[in-house]
């Protein structure tokens, strides 16, 4: 991490380090030791839509690109990991009974007689862990340059993008022979002989998701704080002025998208290794509207918020279905409505009204911005 | 066929089967229940022979797991199959419960979302315990709950009629897989309309797909053609163009397998272009009188359904079943093929349970086999050594009240047949 010789920074960076030093204490430390395996498994599934949030705290919080597909990039993510992991576990011993062995079992149910071509590269770990991250930022780079280039934003951008996810779905439900079709990539087992789905490969995994969302947090910081994170802060609150001052801003738009694309792939994958199958369902507008609700509850200009954000949801989801299985939606519901209507900056803008005043003024320091950039108010965020 | 023939078939024929199973039996058909001292079999069988794999099982009690979206795209569809497993539960633990032990229930919304389900299941198996699991409805979501099963070692029982190309010690599927619905329809067709072309019209995913795929194979093998081959994705309302084919190849029947709500528009939209279902045949796999509710009867009067079970079925289980089902959720409930064959599940276990003397999942799996239910609303039912159950096919024709003629039944129980060879 780069420390700006800018005194102003060296407040905040503290804040910010204790911050995420807590979070990994938790993430680390406390939740292993306080829940078991069953539970644990399901933060760490949580956990992978924490990386989608992040990336929209980059991209609509602090550039203020609303997109409302960010399950595409989660979906493609889990979607490449998932590919691998069914070859592995199409083996033609393993796949037998088949008509032609040695394809994935739906593709079989489909009469199909060879595996597709783009599927021999999954074959290869390397190949399919450099898809995970390559092809949605490859896929987000194309609709960013399409869109941004034409100075195309704001309502229009988060409709397109939700049109997007739409036409991914039907694909992908469509062309049941070379992807699952609804039911999606099920079964998956093992990846390079290491059986995914016992206990202990469980807890391996959530070790590996937890560090690598700590790793990611930091490296959005590492950009929030660099002068290109300052200028994405400058065109969401006046572009033009941007842009007048000779930043092609399209191509910092172009830059954030694809970034929070690739973070929310590296969840998709995560999410696919943990739970152990993927279908279109992750990748439709619904998942996609909630992953940008799970940033709103956390407060979309915080980045610890939204890992928060993301876990209370999910845990107040698990436990409200549950307890009330013909209630819980909503409970959801009226949760989502009360976050809007009377804490529209989320937990984070909690934390900054009633706890970072507290804690402030018998430390004196600049505690203030722990959690992020400074809160602004909801509508200037999405215009 | 009537039912008290089907009964009388197979008192004969399960002559030899234990004799405390047969007076069981008989005593599910009595309303008077409860002769039998609360706790006498608990006593008789105690828990640290009954439950050797640390599942919920105390004294008096048996947890079981009920695992259906209650809420989502699919409540309308899996409410029904709810009702039925608690409705046949209720009537277990009227009885005296399963080896003493009353039924305490668990239950868990999938809420439509595949993940959910597979998260749920886990749940129930992991920190629950539970001896068995009724749930699950679409192929998606027992696809996302199957390795769940499979590695925790549970028993589901999975209530759906489903495209086979499955079958798993830790599932009991009590509906029908493809062939046991579709080839005997098809052979009545054929003889009954001397139908010659077929026009195959089905939702985008994976059991449409199959069974289609099983249903050109019949056709073909017999001689007769397949006009028409068409998918529409999931909620898919606009069926003109296809009706517009149907109208041009003139097949002489439309061969449908329609799902969920897109049915109500292609029903309303066929009526709507002149087709009258009285003189064009129609057969479809995928309407009951659940689905009926939403179609309206006034749109599908005069097409035919191939299923296993229908509400209007003439016989003394079935007339007890219907009573009793409206009893406990009311006189406007309707009952489809797939609520009757959940209703089946709490039994089977119970028989299967009754029969290992064990709730431990190895032995109900091993047990599974043989074991027959003649108290079941669709008649008499048996499971095959694959997992799946002999029933009967048949086929009722819709009527403008939501409810259908039955008008045709196979003579026989139809052997399942998950891996059907020539049709894959």
């Amino acid at each position: 991490m780069t420390r700006t010789p800018n005194s102003r920074f060296f407040g905040r960076l503290d804040g910010d380090i204790a911050g995420i030093l807590l979070l990994a204490a938790l993430l680390i430390v406390v939740l292993p030791l306080g829940l078991d395996i069953f539970r644990l498994n399901m933060v760490g599934k949580y956990l992978t839509y924490a990386f989608v949030a992040l990336g929209l705290v980059l991209c609509w919080g602090s550039a203020g690109i609303l997109s409302l597909g960010q399950g595409i990039f989660f979906g493609i993510g889990g979607y490449c990991m998932a590919m691998f992991l069914k070859l592995e576990a199409s083996s033609p011993e393993a796949t037998k009974i088949q008509s032609t062995p040695g394809i994935p079992d739906f593709m079989d149910w489909n009469q199909l007689k060879a595996l597709p071509w783009f599927w021999e590269p999954f074959h290869s770990l390397t190949f399919a862990t450099i898809a995970v991250v390559a092809v949605p930022a490859l896929l987000a780079f194309i609709v960013g340059l399409a869109m941004f280039k034409r100075r195309v934003g704001g309502v229009y951008f988060a409709i397109i993008t939700q049109a997007f996810a739409a036409i991914l779905t039907i694909l992908i439900v469509g062309q049941q022979g070379y992807t699952g079709g609804i039911n999606g990539i099920t079964d998956l087992r093992t990846l390079k002989g290491w059986d995914i789905r016992t206990d202990e490969a469980k807890l391996v995994l959530y070790f590996v998701n937890a560090a690598l969302l700590i790793g990611c947090i930091l490296l959005c910081l590492y950009v929030r704080r660099s002068k290109l994170g300052r200028i994405l802060v400058a065109l969401r609150d006046k572009e033009d002025r941007v842009r007048f001052s000779g930043y092609d801003v399209a191509n910092f738009k172009i830059f954030v998208f694809c970034f929070a694309a690739a973070l929310s792939a590296v969840g998709g994958a995560m999410f696919t290794l943990q739970v152990g199958f993927m279908s279109p369902s992750f990748v439709g507008i619904v998942p996609s509207i909630e992953m940008v609700i799970y940033c709103a509850v956390g407060g979309r200009l915080s980045l610890l918020g939204a890992v928060y954000g993301t876990l209370l949801v999910n845990w107040a989801k698990t436990m409200l279905s549950e307890s009330f299985p013909e209630l819980w939606l909503f409970a959801m519901g009226a949760l989502f409505i009360g976050v809007v209507m009377v804490f529209p900056n989320g937990l984070a803008g909690l934390y900054q009204q009633f706890i970072a005043p507290r804690l402030r003024r018998p430390a004196g320091r600049r505690t203030d911005e722990a959690a992020g950039a400074p809160i602004i108010p909801p509508h200037t965020a999405a215009d | 066929m009537s039912s008290d023939k089907i009964n009388a078939d197979k008192l004969t024929g399960g002559a030899h089967s234990p004799l405390r199973r047969k007076l069981l039996l008989g005593m599910a058909a009595l309303p008077a229940i409860g002769l039998l001292p609360r706790g006498a079999l608990a006593q008789a069988l105690p828990t640290d022979a009954v439950n050797t794999t640390k599942l919920a099982v105390t004294d008096s009690t048996v947890k079981v797991g009920i695992l259906h979206s209650t809420t989502g795209t699919m409540a309308i569809s899996e409410t029904g199959s709810v009702q039925a497993e608690k409705l046949a539960i209720a009537q277990i633990n009227e009885m005296g419960g399963v080896l003493g032990r009353k039924i305490e229930v668990i239950q868990e919304d999938g809420a439509s979302d595949w993940p959910t389900f597979a998260e749920k299941a886990r749940k129930l198996l992991v920190e629950d315990k539970v001896a068995a699991v009724f749930g699950c409805w679409t192929s998606a979501s027992r696809k996302a709950v199957l390795p769940v099963f499979e590695q925790y070692n549970g028993m589901l029982y999975y209530p759906t009629f489903y495209e086979g190309l499955e079958q798993s010690k830790n599932v009991i599927y009590t509906g029908q897989e493809a062939t046991q619905q579709i080839l005997a329809g098809l052979d009545w067709v054929t003889k009954e309309k001397g139908a010659k072309t077929f026009f195959l019209i089905g939702s985008d995913y994976i059991w449409p797909r199959t069974s289609n795929k099983i249903a050109r194979k019949h056709i073909e093998m017999h001689g007769q053609k397949v006009v028409g081959e068409e998918y529409f994705p999931l909620g898919h309302t606009q069926f003109n163009s296809v009706i517009n084919k149907i109208k041009l190849t003139k097949p002489d029947v439309i061969y449908a397998s329609v799902v969920g709500g897109s049915n109500v528009a292609f029903y309303k939209q066929l009526k709507a272009a002149g087709i009258d279902l009285n003189k064009q045949t129609l057969m479809t796999i995928s309407v009951t009188e659940d689905e009926m509710l939403g179609i309206g009867g006034e749109n599908i009067a005069g097409a035919y359904a191939c299923m296993k079970y229908f509400q209007s079925l003439k016989n003394p289980n079935n007339e007890k079943f219907v009573a009793a089902f409206k009893k406990m959720w009311g006189g406007e409930s309707v009952i489809g093929d797939v609520t009757q064959a959940g209703y089946l599940g709490p039994w089977l276990w119970k028989l299967t349970a009754e029969k290992a003397k064990s709730f431990d999942i190895d032995k109900i799996a091993a047990a599974s086999a043989g074991i027959e239910f003649t108290g079941a609303p669709e008649g008499y039912v048996r499971i095959h050594e694959n997992h799946h159950l002999w029933s009967k096919t048949r086929v009722g024709r819709a009527r403008t009240d939501g409810q259908f003629d039955v008008v045709f039944e196979t003579a026989d129980l139809i052997e399942p047949n998950p891996f059907p060879k020539g049709y894959q």
